[in-house]
Order: structure tokens, then sequence, then C-alpha cells
């Protein structure tokens, strides 16, 4: 390698293009060019990406500076832009929905992959393949058409009654609001929990649960205490990327999150999200400032997913040496 | 790099004019509210005139007004008139003016869904400012029963649903508002979007009504077309005159008839809260924005031509498609300032 190398700068021409044939027959070279090419592309692509939403938004940044952060108001028609209740919102509707789905899902990937039948297991893999299939806006619709008017005459009323002394469960059951979205967004992120978990799950070696039951554990304790902590990166790997579709998700929020920006302790209460107002204002956010905001916002949700996939790397890195430590014992 | 996007672009280009076949092509973009009518002309002009080839973008009010002004579109649409500060950013790029001419009337309604209330209810300007700005709470607030006797009003809260992207019809909503009520002029204002005070929104006019409709005890304001070929029963709004209209085609017309004695040679003309006994006080003009300059001479003549047909012979579309027609009035004044088009 290094010799050949050492041709190419040396020689002319002529060795140059036959070193370099030779090396396109080997073919080894040519594919390290092009999948450097193609990862390369990526950081690129993302890179652009910062700069284009930075270099737009140099009007409203400006002019708001951090103040951008803290104000609680949104109004195009005075020029007074913040982004505290969007932020506040996707982070409210996105926590809610792995509240509920990171339970529902891990459990589920557990039975599908250690407890199932093999047969019954791939079965259900199909369906929910097809439900993270399924595009947002008919979970929308779903949500519209069943999810709140369950909400608004059911759910809402009963929380209210036994939990109604919490700030979160207070005011005016409207049907459509943060708790809505944040059970919409579950129903979504599911199916990718279950199905990446479920992989994982299966990929632990069998001898980690033969030697487990060898030892006179039950295939519960085997599943429990050896398999899950065993793949727990992996898992937590699927919750994050529940977590980013969580949070950049438009259309179905949009559709039940009530789209008033407000802050309130109530998780019956209508609020925005940071995709969701840009959705719905862009096309029609006349003025430089205004857009230029939106486009902050923007940034604002890139930062966002940014800090919160650092923080899982980190939970990853941590767990897992923790995990080495513990495997051992 | 450069030589091979050059390359690409210039294939490109070929490409689409190859499949344009000589076929004279003006592009626009803007409203959606209009883009029904404006789609029905533009296929009934080509089939008049096969050079002439117009395709129309429904991309928004505001997004058209950029386009437009950015130079990527030869012509814009908007629901609401564009604002000094935007004409005047016109001038700047292009050396020339930018002309307004309205072509069709929209209005908007009020939709609402109180249980155990069919009839059609009675809305003076005081309470629909009250309700929108929250400080009118309950169905049967004196406001709201005053002008509905016979009618019996739980005391309910209400429940305010409004229009939670960018549009004309907020525009044109949030404008009468300004226009009757000091109070939503100097805390509110006006605009495709606006700060508002109480409410819930709904995406689209589909979402408010969605809204509404699931919502008990709920009102929420949508396009005059949308409602009634969606069959939304709304309510009458009392107008400058003091008589509560319903809005039909022949109200929001009458709108545009009151306007049209005061019609400023620019056209940019607001008509919500127009004087008139008929006229129903939440009507507007949907405008098209025409370039003074045109660069091509054959793309001009195609545009002027194209806006003679529509003023008179494309008029006759709109009815069908549930669009109030301009008054004959006004339709004699844009003929004549079509001539400002060089």
């Amino acid at each position: 390698m290094a010799t050949s190398t050492t041709t190419v700068h040396g020689a002319g021409p002529l060795v140059g293009s036959r070193s370099f044939l030779s090396k396109l027959r080997e073919g080894d070279e040519i594919a390290r060019m092009i999948t450097f090419l193609f990862a390369a592309s990526v950081v690129l692509v993302t890179l652009l990406l910062i700069f284009e939403l930075w270099q737009d938004s140099a009007l409203a940044r400006h002019k708001f500076g951090l103040h951008f952060f803290v104000t609680r108001v949104w109004d195009p028609i005075f020029d007074q832009f913040g982004a505290l209740p969007f932020i506040y919102g996707t982070l409210v509707t996105a926590s809610t929905a792995l509240f509920i789905a990171v339970p529902l899902g891990i459990g589920a990937a557990i039975f599908l992959a250690e407890l199932a039948p093999a047969r019954l297991s791939d079965a259900l893999e199909f369906f929910i393949d097809l439900l993270a299939a399924v595009p947002s806006v008919i979970y929308g619709l779903l949500g519209i058409f069943i999810i709140v008017p369950v909400m608004r005459d059911y759910v809402q009323p009963a929380l209210k009654q036994s939990l109604g002394f919490l700030p979160l469960f207070s005011g005016p059951a409207y049907g459509v609001g943060f708790l809505t979205a944040g059970i919409v967004l579950a129903i979504m992120v599911i199916p990718y929990i279950i199905s990446v978990s479920r992989e994982i799950l299966l990929s632990v070696p069998r001898d980690q649960r033969e030697a487990a039951l060898g030892l006179g554990s039950t295939r519960w304790e085997s599943t429990w205490k050896v398999v899950v902590p065993f793949a727990r990166s992996g898992i937590l790997g699927s919750v994050f990327l529940a977590l980013a579709r969580a949070l950049g998700e438009t259309m179905a929020v949009t559709m039940v999150i009530g789209n008033s920006p407000t802050i309130s302790a109530s998780l019956f209460s209508p609020g925005d999200t940071i995709a969701s107002v840009i959705a719905n204002q862009f096309t029609e956010a006349t003025g430089d400032l205004y857009l230029q905001s939106l486009i902050e916002l923007g940034l604002v949700l890139f930062l966002l997913t940014f800090i919160l996939n650092g923080l899982a790397r980190l939970l990853i890195v941590l767990t897992s040496q923790r995990g080495s430590k513990v495997s051992p014992a | 790099m450069k030589r091979f996007a050059a390359i690409l672009l210039g294939g490109f280009t070929l490409a689409v004019v190859l499949w344009a076949q000589g076929a004279l092509l003006i592009t626009g973009a803007g409203a959606t509210f209009p883009y029904p009518i404006y789609s029905k002309w533009f296929d009934e002009y080509h089939k008049l005139h096969s050079n002439i080839e117009i395709n129309y973008a429904s991309v928004g009010s505001g997004a058209g007004i950029k386009q437009v002004t950015d130079g990527t579109v030869d012509f814009g649409a908007s629901d609401g008139p564009m604002n000094d500060d935007q004409l005047k950013a016109y001038q700047e790029k292009h050396g020339s003016g930018i002309l307004h001419y309205p072509t069709v009337l929209g209005g908007v309604v009020l939709t609402y869904n109180i249980p155990d209330v069919s009839a059609a209810l009675n809305f003076t300007p005081e309470a629909l400012a009250g309700i929108f700005l929250g400080k009118i709470t309950k169905w049967n607030d004196p406001a709201i029963a005053g002008p509905n006797k016979g009618v019996s009003l739980p005391s309910t809260d209400i429940v305010v649903v409004h229009r939670a992207d960018g549009s004309g019809t907020t525009y044109c909503f949030t404008d009468y508002l300004s226009k009757v009520s000091e109070e939503w002029k100097t805390k509110v204002g006006k605009g495709t979007a606006v700060n508002w005070p109480v409410g819930l929104g709904g995406k689209g006019s589909e979402g408010v009504t969605g809204q509404v409709k699931n919502a008990p005890n709920s009102i929420g304001y949508v396009e005059l077309i949308y409602a009634v070929s969606n069959n939304i029963a709304y309510g009458s709004v009392r107008n400058a005159a003091g008589a509560f209209i319903k809005a039909d085609l022949a109200s929001v017309s009458a709108a545009a008839a009151g306007a049209a004695k005061n019609m400023p040679d620019d056209f940019r003309v607001s008509i919500t809260d127009a004087p008139g006994k008929n006229a129903y006080p939440i009507s507007t003009f949907t405008w098209l924005l025409i370039p003074e300059k045109f660069s091509d001479a054959a793309k001009r003549d195609a545009m002027k031509g194209f806006l003679k047909w529509a003023l008179s012979d494309g008029q006759k579309y709109a009815k069908d498609l549930s669009y109030a027609e301009l008054p004959k009035e006004v339709i004699a004044k844009e003929t004549k300032a079509l001539n400002k088009i060089q």
C-alpha cells in the first residue's frame, strides 16, 4: 500500500495510470473512495443545513439575541417573536410520548423476542413494520376523529376526577392539547421501539441465556437479569430513535395539539411545537423578520435535537461501562 | 463542477423548451383561496388561445408576494393587498412598480356548534370582537343574547377556534375586527397570522371546521365558499347600516359595490365593514399582482389579453364555483387601468 503510493507520486503519468489501473482491478481503493464520498456527503449536508439556517436567520438573531429563547410572545403583527412556548411544547409532547411508549414498546419487544413462539413473533413483526410505515397524516386523522373525542368525553373527565388535584390534570377539557398530542406520538413511535429492540434482543448470544438457565434461574429471571441488561445500549438506541421522531413530527401533532403558543402546567391545555408552527406559518410569512424568526426556530429545533442526541450518546457510553462491570459478577 | 452544472441546467432548459413546443409559458404563484377559479380561467383561456399557457402555484399569499418580488414568477396573487413596505421593496428591486387587479370576491362566515341550538344566530360587531378578544366568555352573555331573542343560549364557556396557519381568511377577518373594535386594532391588529388572545388553532378551513364540529360550544370562522360547498351552517353579522346580513354571493357583491364609489386608483382597498344596506361586512377582494413593466413584450400582451378576458367573459365562471362576481363599476375602472401595464 505504502509503496504503491510512493510510485504514484514519484513516477510519470504512465506509471501512475498503470498503478491506478491495477488498483482498479483490485477495486479496493475505488470502493474506499466511493464509500468515503457517500459518508462525507452526510456530513456535508448537515453542515450546509446548519450554515443555511444560521445565514438565513441573521436578522432575527441580531434583533432578539438570547431573548429569543425566553420570550413567550409570538406576534407577527407587532414583530415580537420568542421561541419559549414552542420549545416547551416540543419537549412536553415528546416526553409524554416516551413516557407512554417506552414501557409499552420494550415490554412488547421482550415478549416477541423472548417469550412468544417464533412464528407468532414473526407474524406480529410484520404488522409492526406496517405500522411504522403508515404516513403521519393518517395518524393525525386517527387523532382528530377517534382520540380527540374519546379524550374529551371520557379520558380527560376521568383523569380530572381522580387526579384533578395535580396541576397536570386541571383546566377545561378540549380534547386537543399536549396530552392528546403525546398519545398520538406514542402510537407513532412504539413500532420503532418494538422493532429495533426486538432485533437487538434476538441478537443476544444464545449461551448467555443458557448459562443463566443452567445456573437455575427461571425464564423471566434470565430474560430480565441477563438478556435485557446485555442488550441495554441497543434498547436505549431504539428509544432515542423514537425521541428523534417525536421531536420532529409535524403533521400529526399539528392536527391534535390545538396550535396555541401557551405554556401551562396542565397537559389538557392546547399548545404548539416548533415543527408544527413552522409548517403552519411558513407559507404565509410576510416580512423578513417574521420569516427569519421561523428559520431561527428551525435552528433551535436542530440545536435541541443535537443536545438530546449528545446526551443519548453519553447515556449509552455510561451505561455500557456499568454494564460491562456488572456482567462478570 | 461549474461546467457540469451549466450543462445540466442547459439540458433541462432545452427539455422544458422542447416540451412547451414554442408555447408562451407564463408562471404565477400566490393565494390558495382563488385557486379553483384561477385554474379554471387559465384552462379556459388556454382553450381559446392555444399558444398561451399560464401555470399557477397556490403557495399562499405571503409566498406569492415574495416570489413575484424576487422575480421568480411573472405575476403574483394575494388575498390581502401588498402594504407600503412591500411595494417599496418591489420598486427598489425592479425599478418599476407592481399593480393590483381585483379578480373576484370572497367572504368570511362564522360557524358554531352549540348543543340544542339550531337557529341561525345574529352577531353584532361588538359581540364578535368580544368573543375573539376573550372578553365575552359565555354564550348567554347579553351581547350575544341581545340580538337573538327567542333563542335560549346556554351559560357554557365559549370555545374559540381560529386558523393556525397563515391565511388570507384570517387577514380578512382580522381586518374587519380592526375596523369595528379599537381595542382589537391596538392589541392584536390585522394580518395573515396574528397573536390570538384566546382559542385553539386549526390547520386550514377543514381544520377549523373539524375543531368546531368536534368541540361543543365552539365558534370559528371559515371562507364562505368552503362553508357553502360543505353545507356548513353559519350566522348573520350586523353591517355598518345596522342590518343583520347573511353572507351569500349577492351580499358579498353588494359590499364591493358599496366600496366601488371610493375605489382608489391602485385598487388597494379593504371592503370589510362596507357601507350599503345589503352589504355583508366581512368581505374581501382577491388580487392579481401584475408587474408594471414586462421585459418580454409577448408576455405583457398575453397577460393583458388574459386580464381583459377574465374581467369580461371570465366572470361568468365565478358563480358556479361560488365566487361573487365583481360589480360593473369596478370592472369598468379596472379595464381602463389595464393600459398601466407596459
